[in-house]
């Protein structure tokens, strides 16, 4: 090499050989190289004054940090684990987790943690509330047909998921109100007249219009007279399952309580405020003034009152509106005042995603010829959708978790008939609120836990598919 | 950049005009608001014509070109495309959508949908074609547009110029008897700029109606059988491509041709 390209003098510069190919520096990669870029630096720079004063500082806070971290798991393992109770030979109540000086069994020198005799004694009563003990196999069997049902659907390298998912949506929910209420309920007489009536004028009127026959209004609007008869006669086939006698004991749903409670309120609430919000979503974007008015109403409605003030207006105010003698069902209120609630949330997340999908995808769509159904379907929302994972996962997680609310209208959620036990005083010790939050913690947690980790997993899947 | 006319080999064989009229525009008016965006156009287009439309930025070609298959609405006089008038009726522009393709600037490809399923969309759902009998079109006019290697890959791994024969390819398996191209290579670095042009010039020499906005001035020499030139909303000139360069009648015309020959 005669001339090097750092001589400010020439230009000129012709490279002869190529450089070497090298590892990265070994303090860059790795354990202490990560461990070097992440807090190591920041703490053991002296080399002047403020420098000094900063690592110091970083040296403390990360020392409290560590001190308070490690402090707080090691207290909720004590309590858990090692202080906790775990038997309880003699099958005393109460007494297993005091101590002899308050009356119990305990030595008096030890600490009392967990009481966990007192979940074990109330295990049922969490998960079932009061369904009557002799038919406990049918939300058995319902948890177990969701168990599989949703390892089917969400597994992704289960086959026929598909098929699986259509079951989970349209034939689990009757066979689990078959199961969990016994059915055998009846319906007034016109709605055997009327719902056939109307559901054969929806489904009538959706083949007409695809097969190009009516008028301009019945074509344009075919897609919907489908969509809305299909609906009608899933609401007319559940109605016969609802009404038939399938040789079941009945069971109020006034018996219902505790898990099964906020399973049923949560999944309710997320299948049913996905579709509706996205329904929404669109009808807030529609040039249909009427559709966008509506749209808009709703949602801005349910968004500004409390869920709290929902739930009790649904059981103080809507009786006043219904005719005397007519009763409504706690828990269908609750679940409808969940769900109208959820949606009116997921609306303006899906929203967000739609105004992230740019124009040219629609018109790319609309120059081959889709209609606008068709775009909406197959371009537009699996991209909005996809983006706004996060953002639906979140309304789920609030909404799961708002479902404890329904115990202001006198329904027993988890969290409802765990604390219930708290006025039990053959179970009174110390302990036993904090052991009740903590399983009802833990429950919540596991639950929410779990979708956010099937989100990220799902959008990672996702992202591969199209990486730019 | 301009591709020169002699790097573009052209095969003028098969380019017949017929009688048969594919596009007719008559006295069409649009406003944007209060703009007047385009004014008192008037165009026929019969099958087998390439026509390039020209002209300075904001001068309507795109609006003009949109209307064809309506992703813009005129607000008076008519526009008739394969004898149906286009109207507010959805089913008839779907009906002509489905005849006419059309390519843009930033392709519009699916990136959720690989290669393979951008193209047999539209057939399968807009044609109800089997899924089957749909991909092996898609890879014919994959393989014409000379990527079908790529067709499981997603438009987010491909150059722009393959992006961009994608997404004529797409188009062409709907089978359509008229293609709109708006400046489908401008957004190109100068090496894809050819390979899309001649994917052009192929639909060309087999016949099909064209109509192209675009800068390239050596396609439009080459190929079209007509330029018109718009400026503020008008057609201002047209003429066929000799006289059109060569012997420019208006002043603007003039003009835009000094300003993009220039240099
Ligand atoms: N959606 C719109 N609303 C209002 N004005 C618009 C809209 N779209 C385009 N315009 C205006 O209409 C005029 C014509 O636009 P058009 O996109 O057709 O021009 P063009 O000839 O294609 O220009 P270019 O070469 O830059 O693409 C421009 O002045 C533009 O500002
Ligand atoms: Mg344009």
């Amino acid at each position: 090499m005669t001339s090097s390209p750092h001589a400010p003098q020439s230009v000129a510069y012709v490279r002869t050989e190529d450089a070497p190919i090298l590892p990265p520096p070994a303090n860059t990669t790795g354990l202490y190289g990560w461990a070097r870029r992440n807090f190591l630096d920041s703490m053991t720079d002296f080399s002047d004054v403020g420098s000094s004063v900063r690592s110091v500082l970083m040296i403390l806070l990360t020392a409290f940090l560590l001190w308070f971290g490690i402090s707080q798991i090691w207290g909720l393992i004590k309590f858990v684990f090692i202080d906790g109770i775990w038997s309880n030979p003699t099958g005393a109540r109460r007494e297993a987790c005091l101590t002899q000086a308050q009356g119990g069994l305990l030595p008096n020198d030890q600490t009392v943690g967990a009481c966990w005799p007192y979940v074990a004694a109330n295990a049922k009563l969490f998960i079932y509330g009061r369904y009557p003990m002799a038919e406990l196999w049918r939300p058995n069997l319902v948890f177990l047909l969701l168990a599989l049902g949703l390892v089917w659907t969400l597994w992704s390298r289960m086959p026929y998921r598909k098929i699986g998912a259509a079951l989970m949506l349209v034939v689990f929910p009757m066979v689990a109100f078959v199961l969990l209420t016994g059915a055998d309920l009846s319906a007034p007489k016109a709605f055997w007249y009327v719902w056939p009536l109307a559901t054969a004028i929806l489904l009538g009127l959706g083949w007409a219009g695809g097969k190009g026959m009516g008028g301009e209004a019945v074509k344009a609007f075919s897609g919907a007279f489908w969509g809305l008869g299909l609906f009608f006669a899933y609401i007319l086939v559940f109605a016969l399952a609802a009404t038939m006698n399938w040789g079941l004991n009945s069971v109020t749903t006034r018996d219902w309580g505790g898990l099964l409670v906020t399973l049923v309120v949560a999944l309710t609430g997320i299948t049913a405020s996905l579709p509706l919000g996205i329904l929404l979503a669109l009808g807030r974007r529609s040039t249909l003034p009427a559709v966008k008015i509506l749209s808009v109403a709703f949602i801005e409605f349910w968004r500004g009152v409390p869920l709290i003030t929902v739930l009790f207006m649904s059981s103080v105010m809507l009786p006043l509106f219904l005719p005397p003698g007519t009763s409504f069902n706690d828990l269908l209120r609750a679940l409808i005042g969940v769900t109208l609630f959820a949606s009116a949330y997921m609306a303006e997340v899906v929203r967000g995603g739609l105004q992230a999908i740019p124009k040219g995808q629609t018109e790319g769509a609309q120059s081959l010829g889709l209609s606008f159904w068709e775009t909406t379907r197959l371009i537009v929302l699996p991209q909005a959708l996809t983006l706004v994972i996060p953002g639906i996962v979140n309304t789920f997680i609030g909404l799961f978790k708002d479902t404890t609310l329904v115990s202001i209208i006198g329904m027993f959620d988890l969290l409802g008939q765990v604390s219930s036990t708290f006025a039990d005083s053959s179970w009174a010790t110390p302990v036993t609120r904090p052991t009740g939050y903590l399983v009802v913690a833990a429950i919540f947690f596991v639950f929410c836990f779990l979708m956010s980790r099937y989100s990220m997993s799902m959008e990672k899947k996702l992202r591969r598919g199209h990486a730019r | 950049m301009t591709v020169s006319a002699e790097e573009i080999d052209v095969d003028r064989s098969q380019m017949k005009v017929s009688d048969d009229v594919a596009i007719q525009i008559t006295d069409m008016n649009k406003w944007y608001g209060q703009f007047h965006v385009l004014r008192d156009i008037n165009l026929t287009v019969n099958r087998g014509e390439r026509i390039v439309i020209a002209g300075p930025s904001g001068s309507g070609k795109s609006t003009m070109i949109r209307c064809i298959n309506r992703l813009e609405e005129h607000q008076s006089g008519s526009i008739v495309v394969n004898g149906v008038e286009l109207t507010g009726d959805l089913k008839r522009i779907d009906e002509i959508r489905r005849e006419v393709g059309m390519c843009f600037q930033h392709f519009n490809l699916f990136p959720h949908l690989t290669i393979l399923e951008n193209c047999t969309l539209a057939p399968i759902w807009v044609r109800k074609m089997p899924k089957r009998e749909a991909e092996e079109r898609a890879m014919h006019f994959l393989s014409r547009v000379k990527i079908p290697d790529q067709a499981h890959k997603y438009p987010g791994q491909l150059s722009g110029g393959q992006q961009q024969r994608v997404a004529i390819a797409r188009s062409l398996c709907m089978n359509p008897q008229i293609m709109l191209f708006d400046e489908p290579t401008s957004a190109l670095d100068p090496e894809m700029i050819k390979e899309v042009l001649d994917t052009m010039v192929d639909l060309a020499e087999e016949g099909m109606t064209m109509l192209c906005v675009t800068h390239e001035m050596g396609f439009a020499r080459k190929v079209a059988n007509r330029v018109i030139f718009m400026d503020r909303g008008q057609i201002v000139e047209q003429n066929e491509p000799e006289e059109f360069f060569n012997n420019p009648q208006n002043e603007r015309t003039k003009l835009f041709l000094s300003q993009i020959m220039g240099h």
